[in-house]
């Protein structure tokens, strides 16, 4: 039976760097995935390359390409990711770049483009899923409208030669079902398959969150050597069988129970995983581990797969503005409720226009609100927190200025205040009937 | 005892909706967890934190229960004010629960 190791070398755009070098090194794997874009870094992304044409891919694109590029041309590893972000195309030509500027200029580099849907999405003024409203009446604080893509592009460019595939938006499991679609010539209409493939996909896609990241509870769950946390690998054969294991001697733990944890992570009905290739079946899934760090993973099944495509649509939300300041010693709890009262107070005085705001003394309630916490015994020390949702900037900046002057206007002893004023990109989604999307492969010259 | 004893968890994210899985250390377990770890009592212990319902999935293969809580962000995570957006902390808290022992665990 044939098997092909996908290295998982980042689960998020600012994930650490070495591991990933760990496993084009010793990893013995034939591709690698950098999986870095977040639900709303489409739309942040789509803003700087509305300043810089040639911008809008991921930040660390240069940093990552330079770490692994030696390796992977080296070995013959490839690598999907979809690190294009807004800008595939450009993401795609400084790579070329820098495989040149490292002597590799045989490599061939893809870009997946036609995840930018934001024409379509305004054609059919479609209704957003998360609240009423429809695209034509976000008006000009949409900023993107990005589906999600399946792996087919992906596969294709990696038949076409592609020894590195950069995409934009696409389903995260789908960077990781790509090679196995290009390796075993999986038909995309083999439910099960891809439904299998997806569970892969899905168990790598957050890289140390299935090797003891994520997951570390002193006394409880133990895991050795985060610092050096290794990055995983899927074993994937050809009629799906799967095992998650990592590098021997690197970080961390692959056991059942980092895999289950996994498996169950953002997901709702597990019997109805929504992917653009597939729904998936977790519901039948069975873990068992059969070595130390070896842990096989079965029974991801499939169904056919729905005729809309999601698509992360991005706008100016609203603006946020925000204080703290800190206090300690005997008293701190009551100093800290007193400043809370003052700047609520002050808000009122002062007529700042606020549609939603939160009060809370970090280290006493600002994580799950007051009910819970009221058993706690009192600390030592609290940061007061208080946060403003508004229209414009001019508004939240003044609810860090009424933290701030807590200063000295406050309560005794108040330290170490802090305040920021920002717009708030969102995401929503809504629903495109899949053939509206027209993704293309386009090779770049190295 | 407190749930932290017998089972593990984990929170995951999409927009405004908050998933924490509750798994059994030792599959024995499982029944104590379908038995008393039920969508209305997690409901009750994220009062003013979860707005919306709480559906419970089961996944007896893996002895393991996934809570899918809706409105239960601060509006989503990419507009919430919250300090822990994410609420990647909310796991800890369910696992705070308190749990009557099974005739093998007193």
């Amino acid at each position: 039976m044939r098997t092909i190791r996908i290295g998982s070398g980042a689960g998020y755009s600012g994930d650490r760097i070495e591991p990933a070098l760990e496993l084009a090194e010793k990893g013995d794997i034939q591709y690698l995935v950098f999986e870095c874009l977040g639900e709303r870094t489409v739309a942040l992304a789509q803003q700087a390359r509305m300043k810089n044409p040639e911008g809008g891919y991921d930040p660390l694109l240069e940093e990552r390409m330079r770490a692994v590029l030696p390796q992977c041309a080296a070995k013959g590893i490839k690598i999907v990711t979809n690190m294009g972000a807004a800008n595939p195309e450009a993401a795609a030509r400084r790579t070329a770049e820098i495989a040149k500027s490292l002597g590799l200029s045989a490599l061939k580099i893809a870009a997946i483009v036609g995840d930018d849907v934001l024409d379509a999405c305004k054609d059919g003024d479609l209704p957003i899923m998360e609240f009423d409203g429809t695209i034509k009446q976000l008006g000009n604080r949409l900023l993107s409208a990005n589906a999600y893509l399946g792996a087919e592009p992906m596969a294709e460019a990696l038949k076409s030669g592609a020894d590195i595939v950069i995409t934009g938006r696409a389903s995260d499991p789908a960077l990781f079902l790509a090679p196995m679609i290009h390796a075993f010539g999986w038909a995309m209409d083999d439910w099960n398959l891809l439904g299998q493939g997806t569970v892969a996909g899905h168990l790598l896609e957050c890289a140390g969150q299935i090797t003891g990241g994520y997951f570390a509870d002193p006394g409880y769950k133990d895991v050795p050597d985060l610092a050096r946390l290794g990055f995983p690998i899927g074993e994937v054969g050809e009629g799906g069988s799967l095992v998650i294991t990592k590098v021997a001697g690197s970080g961390g733990a692959v056991t059942a129970r980092t895999c289950k944890e996994q498996l169950l992570y953002e997901v709702h009905d597990p019997r109805q995983y929504f992917q653009p290739d597939v729904v998936a079946d977790f519901s039948q899934v069975s873990i068992e581990e059969i070595g130390p760090d070896r842990v096989r993973v079965s029974g991801g099944r499939g169904h056919q797969r729905t005729d809309t495509l999601k698509v992360s649509v991005g706008y100016v939300d609203s603006y946020i503005g925000e204080g703290q300041i800190s206090y300690a010693g005997p008293g701190a709890l009551a100093r800290g409720r007193l400043a809370l009262e003052i700047v609520r107070e002050r808000l009122k005085l002062t007529g700042v226009a606020s549609s939603e705001l939160r009060f809370e003394l970090v280290g006493v309630d600002s994580l799950h609100g007051a009910e819970i916490s009221n058993r706690a015994n009192e600390p030592y020390e609290v940061r007061v927190r208080v946060a403003g949702r508004t229209e414009n900037l001019r508004e939240a900046v003044r609810i860090g200025n009424e933290v701030e002057t807590l200063y000295t206007n406050g309560p005794a002893a108040g330290g170490g205040a802090w305040k920021s004023a920002r717009d708030v990109v969102a995401v929503a989604s809504v629903l495109l009937p899949r053939e509206l999307a027209k993704p293309q492969v386009r090779f770049v010259g190295a | 005892m407190r749930l932290r004893e017998i089972a593990h968890s984990r929170t995951g994210d999409k927009g405004n909706i908050s998933n924490i899985s509750v798994i059994a250390y030792d599959a024995k377990h499982y029944p104590l967890l379908r038995e008393q770890v039920t969508s209305e009592r997690v409901k009750a212990h994220f009062a003013g934190v979860v707005e919306g319902e709480v559906v419970r999935y089961e996944l007896p293969n893996l002895s393991a229960l996934n809570f899918v809580m809706t409105q239960a962000l601060g509006g989503g995570v990419t507009r919430s004010l919250a300090l822990d957006a994410h609420g990647k902390s909310l796991s800890s808290a369910l696992l705070d629960l308190d749990i009557e022992p099974g005739s093998d665990d007193k």
